[in-house]
C-alpha cells in the first residue's frame, strides 16, 4: 500500500509509523504464506488484490459510502445480522482481530490470560492501526464468552460508538425470544443511526443479498468435496476471510467466478489448488485475518484442508434465512431461525456442532479432524475434550491443538501436525 | 544395503547404522552446530539411504534433501521393531515429552506431546538438578535413596526454580526435594499416558529412560512394570534407520 492513502489515513487518526509497521508485516507474511504456495487455484487475483488493498481501496470505498449518507457499522461476531444492517442502509465489515499488536498497551487494561483474539481486537485499537475501527459509526460488541462480554465493558471506554448485543446461551424458547428481541431492538438502533426506515421490501431484498453471499460460500465448500482438493484450506480460509470485508455483492459475484472456474478445472481434470495429501477438517476457534498460524503449518507439511467448522468458514455462512414472509414479524422470525443454528460453543449444550464436524468430515472425504483451541478461550476449549473423546469413539483420527497468535510455538506444533499427517496417510 | 537413522534432538544427535544383523551407534552432544556434528558422526560421508528426524530433522531435509519422519513416527518404528508386543511408548527427551498409543499392528493410534515450555522434560530436571547442586547421574541416585520427598508444586522451570531454592533455604533435605522433583516430572508424565488411555506393555525411551529414579516412580505410580530398552536415547535413530 502507498503514499496515496497516508492522508486518509491520517485524517482516520491512525498511527502511521505503528500501521506502516503492521502493513510491512501483513505484507511479507502475506507473501510467504500465500504467493509461494505451488499450483494455486485459477481465479485467486481477485482475492489477492482484495487483500492487497484491504487497508487501502476498500477503507475509501467505505469513506465514499459515508459521504452518500451510508453507516458503516463494525462487528466482531457472526451473530450481528447482516441483513438488518443492510435493509437500514448501513455496511457491515469485520473488525481487526487476528495478529498481536501493542500487547503493552493491551495488558495495562486485560489480563494476560485474555484469548488472542480480544486481546488483538483491543491493540488495533490502542495501537491506533485498524481503520475499520475508525471509520465505524457504530462498533456492535456482543455477549458471547465471559471474556468478550467484560472486555466490551473497557472497550466502552475507549470509544464513544459501542452498542452491545446480549445473547442467548441456552436454545430453548426463551433463548430464542431473547435472541428475537434482541434483533428488533438492533434494528430500531439501526434505524436510528441511518435514518432509514426498514421496510419488508428493504428487508426481503437484504436477506436477498445476504442469502447470495451464503450461497456461493457454500457453493464453495461443496466444490472442496472433490477429490484432489480444487483449492487449498488457504486460499478457502482468506475467500472467507475477505467475506468479512468486502462489499457483498461483489464478493458473492468474485467467489461465483472463481466456482466457475473451478468447476471447470475440474471438468477438465486439470491439475489446480490442494495438494494431494491427508485431507482435514479444521474445527474450533474462528480464524481472522492475519491469522494464517495454523493452515500454514497442516498446508506446507503435505496436508489438505478441505473444510473449516469455524466462525470463519462454515459455522458462520451456512444456512440461508427464508425470505418468503409477508410481514416485518415474520422476515425477523426467518432470520432468528436462521441465527439460532450457529452452534457456538457459549451455548449448553452445543450437541449440534458435533454432529456438524461428523457431518462435514464424512461430506468432505476428509481422514482426520484438527482442534484448533486459543488459549484461554474457554467455551472452545471445555468441548474440545469432549468433542475429541466421541470423535475417535466414532473412529475418527482427532488432534488437538492449543495455541495463539504467536510463533514461538511452531515447532511443537510442528512435529505434532506433521506426526498426525504421518498417521492419516 | 546400508541404512542410515539420524535422530537431531536438542541436547544430543544419535545416529543409527543397520547393514544386515549388525547395527553401529554414534552419539554426540547437538552443540551449536548441528550439521557439522552430522558430518563428524558420519565420518563426512553421505549416507545413499537414510532417514532423518528429530527436532533438527528439516535442517537436514533442506541442506542434504534426506527425507525426514518425525520423532513420534520414529519412536513408534524403533519400539514396534524391537517389541512387536509394545502398546505404550513414554519418551522423556531434552526439551519434549511424548506419549505414543501403538495398535496391535504397530499403527499409531494416538499421540500426546507438550506444548510449548520445558515442563516435565529432561531440561527441566537439568535445571532443577544444576538448582540443587547435584550432577544429572547424581540427582536420579539422590532420588532413589531420598527416604521422604516433598511435593513440588510448579511445573514451570522458572517458578520451580525459586520453590526449590526456598525449600532448600528452609533446610529441607536436598534429597528428598530431589525425589519431589522426579516425582513432578512422572506425575505429568501420568497425565499425558491417561490422556491417551495408554495399556501395557509400557516402553520407556528417550535419555530420562537412562534415570533410574523415573523408572522406579513410574512404576510406583502406575502400578506396572516399564520396560527400558538397551539403548534408550537410540530407538529414535534405530526407528529412522528402519523407515529409511
Amino acid at each position: 500500500m502507498t503514499e496515496k492513502y497516508r492522508s486518509m489515513w491520517a485524517g482516520l487518526g491512525l498511527d502511521l509509523d505503528a500501521h506502516d509497521m503492521l502493513m510491512d508485516v501483513l505484507g511479507s507474511l502475506y507473501a510467504e504464506t500465500y504467493l509461494k504456495q505451488p499450483h494455486r487455484a485459477e481465479g485467486m487475483e481477485y482475492f489477492d488484490f482484495v487483500m492487497s488493498e484491504v487497508h487501502g481501496l476498500r477503507i475509501e470505498e467505505l469513506l465514499k459510502e459515508k459521504e452518500q449518507g451510508r453507516k458503516v457499522v463494525g462487528s466482531f461476531c457472526v451473530f450481528v445480522p447482516e441483513e438488518i444492517v443492510l435493509a437500514a442502509g448501513g455496511t457491515l465489515v469485520g473488525l481487526c482481530s487476528g495478529a498481536d499488536f501493542a500487547m503493552e498497551e493491551v495488558e495495562k487494561v486485560l489480563p494476560r490470560n485474555t484469548c488472542a483474539l480480544i486481546k488483538s481486537a483491543f491493540g488495533f485499537k490502542l495501537g491506533k492501526v485498524c481503520p475499520y475501527l475508525e471509520v465505524s459509526d457504530m462498533i456492535v460488541g456482543e455477549n458471547t464468552c465471559d471474556g468478550k462480554k467484560k472486555a466490551y465493558e473497557t472497550l466502552g471506554t475507549l470509544t464513544d460508538n459501542l452498542y452491545v448485543m446480549d445473547l442467548p446461551q441456552v436454545k430453548s424458547e426463551e433463548g430464542y425470544d431473547l435472541l428475537l428481541a434482541e434483533y428488533h431492538r438492533f434494528a430500531a438502533q439501526m434505524e436510528a443511526l441511518t435514518g432509514v426506515e426498514i421496510t419488508v421490501d428493504r428487508l426481503r431484498e437484504a436477506i436477498g443479498m445476504v442469502n447470495a453471499k451464503r450461497r456461493a460460500l457454500h457453493r464453495l465448500a461443496v466444490l472442496r468435496e472433490t477429490v484432489p482438493a480444487p483449492i487449498s484450506g488457504l486460499d478457502a480460509l482468506l475467500i472467507n476471510q475477505v467475506a468479512f470485508y468486502d462489499n457483498p455483492e461483489r464478493f458473492t459475484k468474485s467467489v461465483n467466478d472463481i466456482c466457475d472456474r473451478m468447476e471447470q478445472a475440474i471438468a477438465e481434470e486439470h491439475r489446480s489448488g490442494g495438494g494431494e495429501g491427508p485431507r482435514v477438517i479444521i474445527s474450533g476457534c474462528p480464524m481472522a485475518v492475519p491469522n494464517w498460524k495454523l493452515p500454514a503449518i497442516v498446508e506446507t507439511s503435505g496436508g489438505v484442508i478441505v473444510g473449516e467448522e469455524s466462525c470463519v468458514g462454515e459455522r458462520g455462512q451456512r444456512n440461508l434465512v427464508d425470505a418468503a414472509g409477508a410481514t416485518l414479524d415474520e422476515l425477523m422470525d426467518a432470520i432468528v431461525d436462521r441465527y439460532i443454528q450457529v452452534d457456538c460453543a457459549i451455548f449448553t449444550p452445543n450437541p449440534d456442532r458435533l454432529a456438524h464436524i461428523e457431518e462435514l468430515y464424512h461430506r468432505t472425504g476428509a481422514r482426520g479432524v484438527i482442534h484448533y483451541g486459543l488459549q484461554f478461550c474457554q467455551p472452545y476449549i471445555m468441548e474440545s475434550i469432549p468433542v475429541e473423546k466421541a470423535l475417535e469413539d466414532r473412529g475418527i483420527p482427532t488432534l488437538r491443538i492449543e495455541t495463539d497468535y504467536s510463533a514461538e510455538d511452531v515447532g511443537q506444533l510442528t512435529t505434532r501436525i506433521q506426526a498426525f499427517l504421518e498417521i492419516l496417510k | 544395503m546400508e541404512r542410515t537413522g539420524i535422530d537431531i534432538g536438542s541436547r544430543s544427535i544419535e545416529v543409527v547404522i543397520l547393514n544386515g544383523d549388525r547395527v553401529q551407534r554414534r552419539q554426540c552432544d547437538t552443540g551449536h552446530d548441528p550439521l557439522n556434528q552430522v558430518r563428524r558422526l558420519l565420518n563426512g560421508v553421505r549416507p545413499d539411504r537414510a532417514m532423518v528426524t528429530g527436532y533438527g530433522r528439516q535442517m537436514l531435509e533442506v541442506e542434504w534433501d534426506l527425507p525426514a519422519v518425525t520423532e513420534i513416527k520414529a519412536y513408534a518404528r524403533g519400539v514396534h521393531y524391537m517389541d512387536g508386543s509394545s502398546r505404550t511408548i513414554l519418551d522423556i527427551g531434552g526439551q519434549d515429552t511424548k506419549v505414543i498409543a501403538l495398535g496391535p499392528d504397530g499403527r499409531i493410534r494416538k499421540f500426546e506431546m507438550n506444548d510449548r515450555c520445558a515442563a516435565g522434560t529432561g531440561k527441566f530436571l537439568e535445571l532443577m538438578a544444576s538448582c540443587l547442586g547435584f550432577s544429572l547421574e547424581a540427582f536420579g541416585a539422590a532420588a532413589m535413596t531420598a527416604e521422604t520427598s516433598v511435593q513440588i508444586n510448579s511445573m514451570c522451570a522458572v517458578f520451580a526454580e525459586s520453590e526449590v531454592t526456598s525449600l532448600v533455604t528452609r533446610g529441607v533435605d536436598r534429597h528428598a526435594i530431589a525425589r519431589g522433583v522426579h516425582k513432578a516430572v512422572a506425575g505429568r508424565a501420568v497425565t499425558m499416558l491417561n490422556r491417551v488411555r495408554w495399556t501395557e506393555p509400557l516402553v520407556f525411551a528417550g535419555g530420562v529412560a537412562r534415570n533410574p529414579a523415573m523408572v522406579q516412580i513410574l512404576e510406583r505410580m502406575l502400578d506396572v512394570r516399564v520396560q527400558v530398552p538397551e539403548y534408550p536415547q537410540f530407538v529414535g535413530a534405530l526407528g529412522a534407520a528402519l523407515l529409511a
